[in-house]
């Protein structure tokens, strides 16, 4: 079921503008920090300056007595505040996990990473209360310190807790087939070590908390930029002891969410407490430096693999290693190993899988997933190995890969590779080798000899490079979506879906008005809405999968109440009847009801008998259950140029096809693309988390920490293709962390080709001018050693 | 430093509005718009100017608001996002952004389009790769820049239009 | 993070400024004028000076004064002067353009000085360059009075001068090149905007058909910019050729040395001082056949 989105007249599949924007551009956003109370007191934390430090009771004297400071907390001080505990046990459950790393709220004791925080101040203005963390005595004795993941794992490696025996948080693994058998068969042996660095989220918006309890009801009521208020709240409920309707989680206006908001933070929690504790608001806002040390990160992986193939390039067998950083606690589990082990041999056809993970425990900030969760890496890993086969076997790039891929005659696809959840893997539709084809012919891939050797006589080195992903979308089990037509007339939509800048009301506003009179206008939101009892909030490119499916369920639902209770009052038959805007018509006749009036008599009256419905409303909940994934895939093709003199690497052209299913809001589906190329991009040759021996971060501004700007950004060509996921009634797959998953593989691949007379291998992300120099001065003198070798054999 | 400081009163326009505020000399000018002047749409991505979220017409010229101190504003004439379009009508930069899809999460976006607005205002003329070098001042992570500097280039044209018209 | 405490003054005249600083120097009080590097170390908190002193107020600051043979900048000229390659006299005015479009962002450069920028002395600092290359006179002033010092007496390293702390640098004065001089600028970096990883600002003019008054400098490779002494000699007297360029490259790599940090290794920086002074040295050679042609 492949072809062009959409119905003639629907909304689904038309590039609606976007309902976001008009307060956007003027100014009028209401994000965290916009949100003003009268009396509300500001926070600042004392965080660890050192990676690791044994650390003794706080001197808060001098501290408590600065101007304009209202409190002071330590651990201590917040325990009686949380009865249900002051630890945030949130990971994801796992039998591989060897012991529970769940952190603290403040740090007692001992700092397990720097930015930990440890003591909280709340004063009348952040000024202030940043005044008084200055003024606080603490000696941080500085303890041994895991700062590698590799060398953390080895025998006698200073623990990164003092507590634990050693730092292997999780030893497991992905195996299937004979892989012994695979590479004693092998015609071609190829193998790599790759590593790919640790890198940042950085939404333009921080994090931040706003907490206060209501006068009249005692409720705690909080504010966060977060992607998941569900999740603070079931936090913020047991570590309060309190019952849903004591606590209510809203989201603002998100300045960008990227993966890192999902998680629950400690800062959360604290801030809540001392609303709670000084009965008036309280507002902590995250400043940048605090981005950069205290919100989790993700990325770092050391990866040693071997494939084996044919002769004729057909994949045998993949085996061997990983080791993931996990950062100091537990913030979320395994997911993000998981991930890339389990996306590794997706797209090809692997008979036989044979890997081991090692979770690492570092003292470095938390890692959980950030845009890609883990698909960046095993993309990059499984791509660089798939140019070292062509190479091995003698094909072009494109070819082998041709060779491998999953065919669409083979959808569905059952992989001998497990969900987290213990699910078999089913890939659900797509034309992989179509896909890859498309962006061959859209750069003229076989044509770019012709433009390199053109290239190279002008002295410019140019390269070209591919990557094949696939993304795994919609994760479940469920979004709760309600609908329903109000007094007014209008729609309201109620979701626990949380929008982080993406444009998800309005693709929820053209699914729901699809089937209620097609005017998106009509429809109002609550998104991330802690009053609806079961909800996940935005994370793993789920939401136009799992709440688009509830939206159109429920307003299905809705549409036949409308029609009945229409049918009824019009007194004519409901197949007589077409929904326009908020007007319910005769298509041949003059009747006709408007949405207010509908929604009034639904209601009911006192002693009178329900308008045509046994229920009473035009209302509907559903949560529609997705327990498989559906799976987006695509293939990057990168140009670039490379300055040998200096290794510095400028991208010429960005091409990528790729297929999400039915698109929603095609318009804002490149936007998602281009935001995640751009992202790649910087994964490719910019973003690194630099850290010294002692684990001490020394890129904590963006003088320091390189995002790419436009002057970086090339024009990218995104080519759609559609095919609908079974898996939906819409047929749509997620899209938001696509355009960031292949582009440090294509990249590599292309900084290799244009290095290839050198034999320069890329073999590690984001690829600095400075390392990718060292590597061609090293490959010239090995060049030179040969041809001496060379001219004295002659 | 325990030691109180005086705050100062400072008199300016804003939008074309006179305003006088009482703040401490330390606080930068951004927090000067946003907290005592309640306009919030200036936004503060990273206090060390480097992201240009805070980007204001300061005297005409676009300057990070995070690296000036509100006392240094005073008697200033200063422009912010609110005062870009007039009551209802956006200006044509506004609707080039949502034409152009140039914002997801929208918190660059005063940033950007103040940035924008003085890098016109001071060169109408402006080439496409003036404007676009222009553009990497301000960092943004949902839109990856392109259909920002589409809006930018395509208003910079119509103004020449409408400039030629006229 | 919000800068800590601290007294805001403004004085309107220079005595003023200098009379505040000479009260406030031993705590610490500093001139404020651009601030676009100052106001950042103080909201990390990395600089807490207790008293700024605001010479943004003060007349005639900004002034540019432009005689036959010199060129002097007053305290307040900002980078953005120099968008209009126009502002001063060729080839000064063009070079200077040319070196201003690599300084930073737009709105950083509508607000960053020129003095403000040798004041600071970041061994990145296209200015420092400028201004070592082209032997500035840098006026220092204080309360008791006046020095002017050659950049080889003024820089000492990275973020550090001769400067005292009651000495405020009010100008500075650059020798205007001979009309017809040959010079290329060429700055390497791995983002627009970003502080240099290693430039080369090369000035020569063409006497006879061979170099004579060569001048080079290099910046972001050693604790602060600085002439290239060998570099230049080996450029005086011989035709501009690529082999030229390449000898003089040669022994700036050997002359330098190079800062090494955390992300960037002294050996990197030397062979980038070669590339980025051969570059420079192209650059300049064919401003001498288009102005031939």
């Amino acid at each position: 079921m492949s072809g062009a989105t959409g119905v003639p007249g629907s909304l689904v599949g038309a590039s609606v503008g976007r309902r976001e924007d008009g307060p956007l551009v003027r100014g009028k956003g209401r994000f965290l920090d916009d949100l003003g109370v009268p009396g509300c007191l500001h926070v600042a934390f004392l965080r660890s300056p050192v990676a690791h430090a044994a650390i003794g009771v706080p001197d808060l004297t001098e501290a408590a007595a600065m101007p304009g400071v209202v409190a002071v907390y330590t651990a201590a001080d917040l325990a009686p505040l949380l009865p249900g505990g002051d630890r945030l046990a949130v990971a994801l459950p796992s039998s591989a996990i060897a012991f529970a790393l769940d952190r603290p709220i403040l740090a007692s004791g001992e700092t397990v990473y720097v930015g930990e925080p440890v003591v909280m101040i709340v004063a009348e203005s952040r000024a202030a209360a940043e005044d008084a963390a200055d003024a606080v005595w603490l000696d941080f004795d500085p303890l041994p310190v895991a700062a590698d993941p590799v060398t953390a794992l080895e025998e006698g490696a200073a623990p990164a807790h003092s507590g634990l025996p050693h730092n292997r948080l999780a030893e497991f693994g992905f195996d299937y087939g004979d892989c012994d058998a695979a590479f004693a068969a092998a015609a071609h042996r190829v193998t790599g070590t790759f590593t790919v660095d640790r890198g940042g989220s950085h939404s333009m918006e921080g994090r931040g908390v706003l907490a206060r309890t209501d006068a009249l009801t005692g409720r705690l009521e909080v504010w966060s930029s977060t992607q998941t208020p569900h999740a603070l709240k079931k936090s913020l409920c047991t570590l309060f002891e309190r019952e849903d309707a004591a606590v209510s989680v809203q989201a603002p206006d998100l300045g960008g969410g990227f993966g890192p908001k999902l998680v629950t933070y400690p800062e959360e929690i604290a801030v809540a407490a001392a609303a709670v504790d000084l009965g008036c608001p309280v507002k902590w806002v995250e400043d940048r430096r605090e981005h950069f040390t205290s919100t989790t990160q993700e990325r770092e992986q050391h990866w040693s693999m071997e494939m084996a193939l044919d002769e004729d390039g057909a994949i045998l067998g993949l085996r061997g290693s990983m080791v993931h950083d996990h950062g100091a606690w537990t913030a979320r589990g395994l997911n993000v190993p998981y991930a890339s082990g389990m996306m590794l041999p997706l797209i090809y056809r692997v008979p036989a899988y044979d890997l081991k993970i090692a979770v690492a425990v570092t003292n470095k900030t938390p890692v959980t997933p950030v845009r890609g969760a883990g698909q960046p890496q095993a993309t990059f890993v499984m791509e660089r190995l798939m140019d070292r086969a062509a190479e091995a076997c003698g094909l072009d790039r494109a070819e082998i890969r041709l060779r491998n891929l999953v065919a669409p005659e083979e959808m569905p696809c059952a992989k001998e590779l497990k969900l987290r959840s213990g699910r078999p893997v089913m890939l659900d539709s797509g034309d992989y080798p179509g896909t890859q084809k498309s962006a061959m012919a859209a750069t003229g891939w076989h044509g770019f000899a012709a433009r390199r050797a053109a290239a190279l006589a002008e002295g410019r080195r140019l390269g070209i490079g591919m990557a094949n992903y696939i993304e795994g979308t919609g994760r479940g089990p469920y979004e709760t979506v309600t609908v329903r037509i109000l007094r007014s007339g209008r729609i309201h939509v109620a979701t626990g879906a949380a929008a982080m800048g993406q444009g998800l009301a309005t693709a929820l506003a053209q699914i729901v008005a699809d089937h209620l009179g097609r005017d998106p206008a009509l429809v109002d939101f609550s998104l991330g809405d802690t009053a609806e009892p079961y909800g996940f909030g935005g994370f793993n490119s789920r939401q136009t999968v799992v709440a688009g499916a509830s939206a159109d369920a429920a307003a299905k639902v809705v549409r036949t109440r409308v029609l009945r209770v229409a049918a009824h009052l019009l007194e004519v038959d409901e197949d007589e009847l077409e929904i326009d805007g908020g007007l319910v018509r005769q298509r041949n006749g003059n009747r006709s009801i408007d949405f207010a009036r509908l929604a009034r008599e639904a209601e009911g009256l006192p002693g009178y008998d329900l308008p045509g419905i046994e229920t009473p409303g035009l209302m509907a909940t559903e949560r529609v259950v997705i327990d498989d994934m559906a799976y987006s895939n695509g293939c990057c093709v990168a140009e670039v140029e490379v300055d040998a003199e200096t290794g510095l690497v400028r991208i010429g052209t960005l091409h990528l096809s790729h297929d999400c299913g039915r698109m929603v809001n095609p318009a804002m589906v490149d936007g998602q693309i281009l935001g995640g190329l751009a992202h790649g991009l910087g994964n490719a040759l910019y973003e690194k988390m630099v850290y010294d021996d002692e684990a001490q971060p020394l890129s904590v501004t963006f003088a320091d920490y390189l995002l790419v700007t436009s002057a970086e950004m090339p024009e990218a060509d995104i080519l759609h293709r559609e095919t609908y996921s079974p898996l939906n009634a819409l047929g749509v797959k997620g899209v938001g962390e696509s355009g960031v998953i292949p582009v440090a593989a294509a990249v590599a691949s292309a900084i290799e080709n244009a290095l290839s007379d050198l034999g320069v291998r890329v073999d590690f992300a984001p690829v600095s001018p400075q390392a990718l120099r060292a590597r061609i001065v090293a490959a010239g003198q090995r060049g030179q050693a040969n041809g001496q070798e060379q001219g004295a054999q002659s | 430093m325990t030691e109180t400081i005086a705050k100062t009163e400072i008199s300016f326009t804003v939008n074309g509005r006179p305003r006088t505020v009482t703040v401490e000399p330390r606080k930068t000018l951004a927090d000067t718009l946003r907290e005592d002047c309640g306009l919030t749409g200036t936004h503060v991505g990273c206090e060390h100017g480097v992201c240009g979220a805070c980007t204001v017409l300061v005297d005409g010229k676009a300057v990070r608001s995070c690296l000036m101190f509100g006392a240094q504003a005073d008697g200033a004439e200063i422009r912010t996002v609110e005062g870009l379009a007039e009551g209802e009508a956006l200006a044509p930069l506004q609707e080039a952004f949502i034409r152009n899809h140039a914002l997801q999460c929208g918190f660059c976006t005063p940033g950007f389009l103040m940035l924008i607005t003085g890098a016109l205002d001071e060169n109408p003329d402006i080439r496409d790769e003036e404007l676009t070098e222009i553009l990497s001042s301000n960092l943004c992570r949902c839109t990856g820049y392109r259909n920002i500097i589409r809006a930018a280039i395509e208003t910079a044209e119509t103004l020449r239009r409408s400039r030629g018209a006229a | 993070m919000k800068p800590a405490p601290f007294a805001y003054h403004k004085p309107q005249s220079l005595d003023e400024a200098l009379a505040l600083l000479s009260e406030g120097a031993e705590e610490g009080a500093l001139i404020l004028a651009g601030g676009q590097s100052l106001v950042p170390m103080m909201a990390l908190r990395v600089a807490y000076p207790p008293a700024l002193i605001d010479i943004n107020g003060i007349a005639g600051l900004d002034a540019v004064e432009v005689s036959g043979t010199r060129v002097r900048l007053g305290a307040t000229v900002r980078h953005a002067a120099f968008h209009d390659p126009g502002f001063l006299p060729e080839p000064l005015g063009p070079m200077l353009h040319a070196v201003a479009e690599n300084i930073a962002h737009y709105p950083i450069r509508q607000r960053g000085t020129f003095c403000g920028s040798l004041a600071h002395a970041d061994p990145s600092s296209e200015w420092c360059l400028v201004a070592s290359v082209l032997d500035a006179e840098i006026e220092l002033r204080s309360a008791g009075g006046e020095r002017r010092l050659r950049p080889a007496d003024y820089f000492e390293g990275p973020m550090m001068t001769l400067r005292e702390p009651d000495e405020m640098l009010v100008g500075v004065t650059l020798a205007r090149p001979a009309p017809g001089t040959c010079w290329g600028f060429y700055e390497f970096n791995r983002r627009a905007g970003d502080f240099a990883l290693g430039m080369a600002l090369v000035l020569y003019e063409i006497e006879d058909g061979v170099i004579a008054n060569a001048r080079l400098g290099l910046g972001g490779i050693e604790e602060h910019p600085r002439r290239i002494a060998t570099a230049e000699a080996v450029l005086n007297g011989r035709a501009p050729d690529e082999a030229v360029f390449a000898e003089a490259a040669e022994a700036a790599m050997a002359e330098v040395e190079p800062m090494s940090d955390a992300t960037t290794s002294a050996d990197y920086r030397r062979d980038l001082a070669g590339t980025v002074l051969r570059r420079a040295l192209a650059a300049a050679s064919r401003r001498t056949t288009h102005e031939a042609a």
